[in-house]
């Protein structure tokens, strides 16, 4: 019964957040929906014994992640009144409706193949009383799937590597030239903005 | 586990778990105030001024007086805020701070018990919850409350706390790393993640078996200055610098609303202190004797709050005595200076750990690591110099 509860009330939240990032206008109040959800989906991890999981879900996705989404949306301006007429990508909207019922339909396919949901809590990790959830999720990392994570990390650093290089100033040879005084004068700005 | 909910739960066990609510919550606002009130007496001290000195003996009233003016003062909503994010800001700001509080164990006797007290029959933790995530915990509900301090500047629609929350989440945000990495080398030598379990982890030996010294003292210091910067407290203050940007975040906030992110402010400011009581200087734990009472209720609890004021007390001196930091200093600090060291101590414990455990001869594995990680930070100095020349350099081309 308590896990019933916990199910709705989460279940809820996530919903509730969800179709808000989706329906809210402003991009800032949108963010915001998509935290709770992310709350939403932390409790229902705390509610299937993933205690980890839950708190690197607060700490990671709603802690850095969208705070960064904010960052952008603060700090850029996202205008409310974008046109929303205007389609930078051609034919992305019918596509995302595409791939959109596509997942559900997909996801509804498995649940009626698979004989309905079981509602029984963590099996990937058998919960074992004596050992935490967060020593039996470290073993296996160090040792079975040493590969695949020391692969994420290598994955990772190259992404910061790359995000670095896309966000350095050109070389100094591609810059424009220095002598025009017009030219000179846009450069001025671009050191200004940069620095 | 606290053996309180080892049983099943009952109407009793749900009476004692309100009753520990009530005490933590009230606790945590009690201790606010008092905080309020002594970082005035002191820094009047260091400056040679009487401070708080009407409100009650000693000025102790002042803080309840200030917060009930607040309480009757006109609530000011800026034409240009979003009123909704606004509303919520302070919310955001507070519940985590008394959330984050829940997980510190006030008292229990670890140097001989097991860290249980007995409440009404039933044996409990003198804590409120003890999430097996424990420590986590902490660190997710102050990501949280980033979100306070950040809607705050944003949604009051005005230049100065925008600038101001923006410094605050840049700053908490490059903090988190090196006050995380410190967290871990704490969790190494004491393998779980649940702060009752790291208390008792160090409730052997008084001071010996405490984590400042089984973990080098190093991650203590780092620890203490990456939780002042976390908590925007002075010389990591930049984020309310009130020469450059009035008030900072808080500046279009008045009534209730600013006594809710001052009360946040302080509450995280304890929180933090309990926090490297617990993780450091062994919570509770000290030398016990006497009856029971004694033994598990007054002592612990006497350790803990001597421990707890000490900290207060540095946080206190820090504001008395640093000048505030320039950003970039604060931003060197971060991320070139304490996340390396951070990360360095943890591959040297590690490594000891290692060794003791293969049987190496430990002298030789820690030489070995010594010399691994000042080559390290030679290659990081060297690649750090290089990167200010290609700056320097790109400069000139522009300039």
């Amino acid at each position: 019964m308590p896990e019933l509860i916990t199910f709705i009330l989460a279940g809820a939240i996530v919903l509730v957040g969800a179709v808000g990032v989706v329906l809210l206008r402003h991009p800032v109040h949108a963010a915001l929906s998509l935290v709770a959800t992310l709350f939403g989906v932390a409790v229902l991890f705390v509610a299937q014994d993933a205690q980890l999981l839950a708190a690197v879900q607060v700490i990671v996705y709603a802690g850095a992640i969208v705070v960064l989404f904010l960052f952008v949306i603060m700090l850029l301006g996202v205008d409310e009144a974008d046109d929303l007429r205007v389609e930078p990508l051609v034919a992305q909207r019918p596509l995302a409706v595409a791939a959109g019922v596509g997942i559900l339909g997909l996801s509804l396919v498995s649940l009626f193949v698979a004989g309905g949901a079981t509602g029984a809590s963590s099996t990937l990790l058998a919960p074992d009383p004596a050992e935490a959830n967060i020593a039996q999720l470290g073993r296996l990392l160090f040792t079975e799937y040493a590969f695949a994570f020391e692969a994420t990390a290598i994955l990772l650093t190259i992404a910061v590597v790359g995000a670095v290089m896309l966000a350095r100033r050109p070389p100094a040879d591609a810059g424009p030239e220095p002598l025009a005084p017009t030219s000179d004068a846009e450069v001025t700005d671009e050191s200004e903005v940069l620095s | 586990m606290d053996p309180l909910y080892a049983h099943g739960v009952d109407l009793a066990v749900v009476l004692i778990t309100l009753l520990k609510v009530v005490v933590a919550f009230v606790f945590l606002l009690v201790a606010t105030m008092f905080m309020v009130w002594f970082e005035r007496k002191i820094i009047a001290d260091m400056q040679h001024r009487i401070g708080p000195n009407r409100a009650g003996p000693w000025g102790i009233l002042q803080t309840l007086a200030d917060g009930t003016k607040l309480f009757f003062k006109e609530d000011l909503l800026p034409d240009k805020a979003d009123r909704r994010v606004f509303r919520l800001a302070p919310v955001l700001a507070v519940v985590p701070a008394f959330l984050a509080f829940s997980i510190i164990p006030l008292g229990g006797n670890f140097t001989d018990g097991d860290g249980t007290v007995s409440i009404f029959g039933h044996r409990t933790f003198l804590q409120l919850a003890d999430p097996p995530v424990g420590v986590l915990f902490f660190l997710a509900m102050s990501a949280i409350g980033v979100y306070g301090i950040m809607l705050a500047g944003w949604s009051s629609g005005s230049k100065y706390p925008l600038l101001g929350s923006v410094r605050a989440s840049a700053q908490i945000v490059s903090y988190e790393a090196a006050l995380g990495l410190s967290v871990a080398a704490v969790l190494l030598v004491t393998r779980t993640l649940s702060t009752n379990g790291i208390v008792a982890a160090q409730s052997g030996r008084f001071i010996v078996d405490w984590n400042l010294v089984v973990t080098g003292v190093v991650p203590a210091v780092i620890f203490l200055i990456a939780g002042t910067a976390e908590l925007n407290r002075p010389p990591f203050d930049l984020v309310e610098a009130e020469q450059e940007l009035v008030g900072g975040f808080n500046t279009e906030y008045s009534s209730i609303r600013f006594a809710l992110f001052f009360l946040a402010e302080f509450m995280n400011t304890v929180t933090m202190s309990a926090l490297i009581v617990t993780m450091f200087l062994g919570g509770p734990s000290g030398p016990v004797f006497g009856p029971e009472v004694l033994r598990s209720w007054l002592l612990p609890l006497f350790w803990f709050f001597l421990k707890l004021v000490l900290f207060l007390f540095t946080f206190v001196w820090f504001r008395g005595t640093l000048p505030r930091l320039r950003y970039d200093q604060l931003m060197d600090l971060g991320w070139k200076i304490l996340i390396p060291l951070a990360l360095g101590w943890l591959l040297l414990l590690a490594t000891i750990r290692v060794a003791q455990h293969e049987g190496w001869p430990v002298p030789l594995a820690m030489a070995v690591a010594l010399v691994v990680l000042v080559g390290a930070f030679g290659l990081l100095n060297l690649s750090v110099r290089a990167a200010r020349r290609n700056r320097e350099h790109e400069a000139e081309v522009y300039a």
